[in-house]
């Protein structure tokens, strides 16, 4: 049983393909889907819930990935497009009567239809202009949120009935943890595959170099638009999850903030990597908590200059993202690899 | 019909300190190809410097704006040299990235220093009578910050069309390695970029400051420039003269004008946004902008 191949040993297609390699690889990433399973049996109430927003960043991130990371477009309205998803969901479910199972993939729907519409302007500009039209987005998206009272119930927010199977409510911590986790698991399973298919390879294509890309029979504009629909797909998926795991939608969630977070995400984990996503989505999420605490703690010890912590926070976060992007560029996924490379000949790494 | 007016006034004023701001992020776009989402925070973190001094320190007026000046000289040599340099070379989104996480560190100094309340200028920097212009009444702070803009774009104008170091800037603008082996110091010029675009947003904070109090929501400045750089061209200082002008007052009387006929609320934060992706989708590259010319 090796860990992992030494070289290259590939002698066929399908051998290419593959996404687990070895047998060691198929046994440990299906032990850790395992302990994913029972891990609510094992951990308490508030791990389960923040591993629930761990699940719903990763979906997030995911989609983002695909626009900024595969694609090269630069998004600046992944948390609006998570709100269309759940304010969408949510009236769908509320006005429409449809079940969870079928509001949240028309929902998604929605969002994908909304995404297309600002990636319009890609059909003409590219990089910079285009970050600043989906940043005209973040606030067009924002304003509506407020003023759409039918739909989103203004500024107080809206109820969102959680999801039922039969008389099985998900209204508790746990079974809003495996609603998400298997989400989020098919979320990676579809974008791991879709990047080994003609259009995630296209994707790539338009990333490295667009008239490349087109001289070889890429339809910019079409794989353009569509990396904008399945990542803004995506963050309605999330968004719906996001509406389960807090059953009350407000506006405020879904701001620029957000937005920034879930780039600072993909940059922290990877640019177009899977793994990166999952990485980005885990340490984000856990980045917050870990400050909160530590703030805390620092606030009780000197509980003068406890405004003064509380408040560098934000600049915390900003501090790890510009080191990330000095000293580490190629973010977590990166490092991941490098790991590898060095187990994977050790004792002789040369 | 004055109602109007007075929209259009207050929209040219608020329009010449978009201007403003919008020249320093053309500058910093044209030498460095940096687009600075912490623009809005070197607004504020001017607009807060100067409150200090003037309220907390007691300082003069006079002496208070040459402190805030230098201080964002200071402050802009200290973020291009430790955060920006590294970056020279990276990708558009990791540039884009170390702008925004820049711009929280500074929100959040500025939170740490003064806290989140809404602060005003005492004593004001311009007295608060009005005056009567062609039978309309205008505070003197309108006058005096479309004064002061006016005057400052000009004064860049000519800066970059007659002076040394302005077309040492336009050189660089135009090729950084040509630039380099003309023997034009290309870091320093960066870093000038830097220095010009942090005094006149400073500038503009002081302004923006005067007339509607200091908190921290002045970042938010920073990112409604963007339609008007957008709309007169990215890497156009005219254009971005223009742009400011047009912007602010087309985002006053849209206000005006949807909320008396339409009924509809606070649709001034967004209107310019609205306005930012028609401009994209019709003229991408502004009315001067540089067009790239090829088929995307």
């Amino acid at each position: 049983m090796s860990v992992a191949h030494c070289g290259d040993f590939r002698q066929s297609y399908r051998d290419d393909m593959k996404v687990l390699e070895t047998r060691f690889v198929r046994v440990s990433v299906g032990a850790f889907l395992v302990l994913l399973y029972i891990f609510p049996l094992l951990a308490s109430n508030y791990l389960t819930s923040t591993m629930t927003t761990i699940g719903i960043a990763v979906i997030g991130a995911l989609g983002i990935n695909i626009v900024t990371g595969y694609t090269g477009q630069i998004s600046l309205g992944q948390g609006a497009f998570m709100g269309v998803g759940a304010f969408a969901c949510s009236y769908f479910m509320r006005i429409a009567h449809l079940p969870f199972w079928i509001a949240m993939p028309l929902a998604g729907l929605a969002t994908a239809a909304v995404g297309m519409v600002f990636g319009l302007p890609s059909a003409r500009l590219k990089g910079l202009y285009l970050a600043i039209a989906t940043l005209a987005a973040q606030f067009i998206l924002q304003y509506l949120f407020i003023h759409m009272d039918a739909v989103t119930g203004g500024s107080n927010g809206i109820q969102f009935p959680p999801p039922e199977i039969g008389s099985f409510v998900f209204d508790g911590d746990r079974s809003k943890y495996y609603l998400t986790i298997t989400v989020a698991i098919s979320a990676v399973l579809f974008t791991t595959n879709l990047m080994r298919s003609r259009d995630g390879r296209a994707f790539i294509a338009v990333r490295d170099h667009h008239l490349s890309a087109e001289i070889m029979g890429v339809h910019l504009f079409k794989y353009r638009l569509l990396s904008f629909s399945v990542s803004a797909f995506y963050a309605g998926i999330a968004g719906s999850l996001w509406g389960v795991y807090t059953g009350y939608i407000s506006a405020e969630h879904f701001t620029l903030t957000e937005s920034i977070n879930y780039l600072a995400m993909i940059i922290i984990g990877g640019l177009g990597s899977v793994l990166g996503s999952i990485f980005g989505a885990v340490f984000m999420t856990l980045l917050p908590q870990f400050l909160t605490v530590g703030t805390g703690a620092l606030a009780q010890i000197f509980p003068k200059i406890g405004f003064l912590i509380m408040s560098l926070k934000d600049g915390v976060f900003g501090i790890i993202v510009i080191l990330f992007l000095i000293f580490e560029p190629d973010g977590l996924a990166h490092r991941w690899r490098l790991i590898k490379a060095y187990w994977k000949l050790y004792p002789f790494s040369y | 019909m004055e109602f109007y007016i007075q929209l259009v006034i207050s929209g040219l004023v608020l329009g010449s300190i978009y201007a403003l701001v919008a020249l320093g992020l053309a500058i910093i776009f044209k030498s460095t190809s940096v687009v600075n989402f912490a623009q809005g925070e070197l607004l504020m973190f001017g607009a807060y410097f100067c409150f200090a001094m003037v309220v907390q320190y007691k300082v003069p007026w006079f002496w208070a704006f040459l402190l805030t000046l230098v201080f964002s000289v200071l402050l802009a040599l200290l973020v291009e040299r430790l955060v920006l340099r590294p970056m020279i070379g990276e990708p558009v989104i990791s540039i884009i990235m170390v702008t925004i996480g820049l711009s929280s560190v500074l929100r959040s100094i500025v939170t740490a220093v003064w806290g989140t309340q809404i602060q005003v200028y005492e004593p004001p920097l311009f007295p608060e009578t009005t005056v009567n212009v062609m039978g309309i009444p205008i505070s003197q702070v309108y006058l005096w910050s479309f004064g002061l803009s006016a005057v400052l774009l000009a004064l860049f104008g000519v800066f970059f069309k007659f002076s040394k170091a302005g077309v040492a800037m336009r050189a660089t603008a135009f090729s950084n390695q040509v630039a380099l082996s003309m023997g034009i110091p290309v870091k320093n010029i960066f870093a000038l970029a830097w220095c010009i675009a942090s005094v006149v947003s400073a500038i503009g904070g002081i302004l923006i400051g005067s007339i509607n109090g200091i908190n921290i929501q002045l970042g938010y400045f920073g990112l409604k420039v963007f339609p008007a750089v957008i709309l007169g061209g990215l890497d156009s200082i005219l254009g971005a003269a223009l742009g400011g002008l047009i912007v602010g007052v087309l985002e006053n009387l849209s206000d005006g004008v949807l909320k008396s006929a339409f009924g509809l609320q606070g649709i001034k934060e967004v209107a310019p946004f609205v306005f930012l992706v028609i401009i994209l989708m019709i003229k991408p590259y502004g009315l001067f902008g540089k067009k790239e010319i090829e088929r995307v």
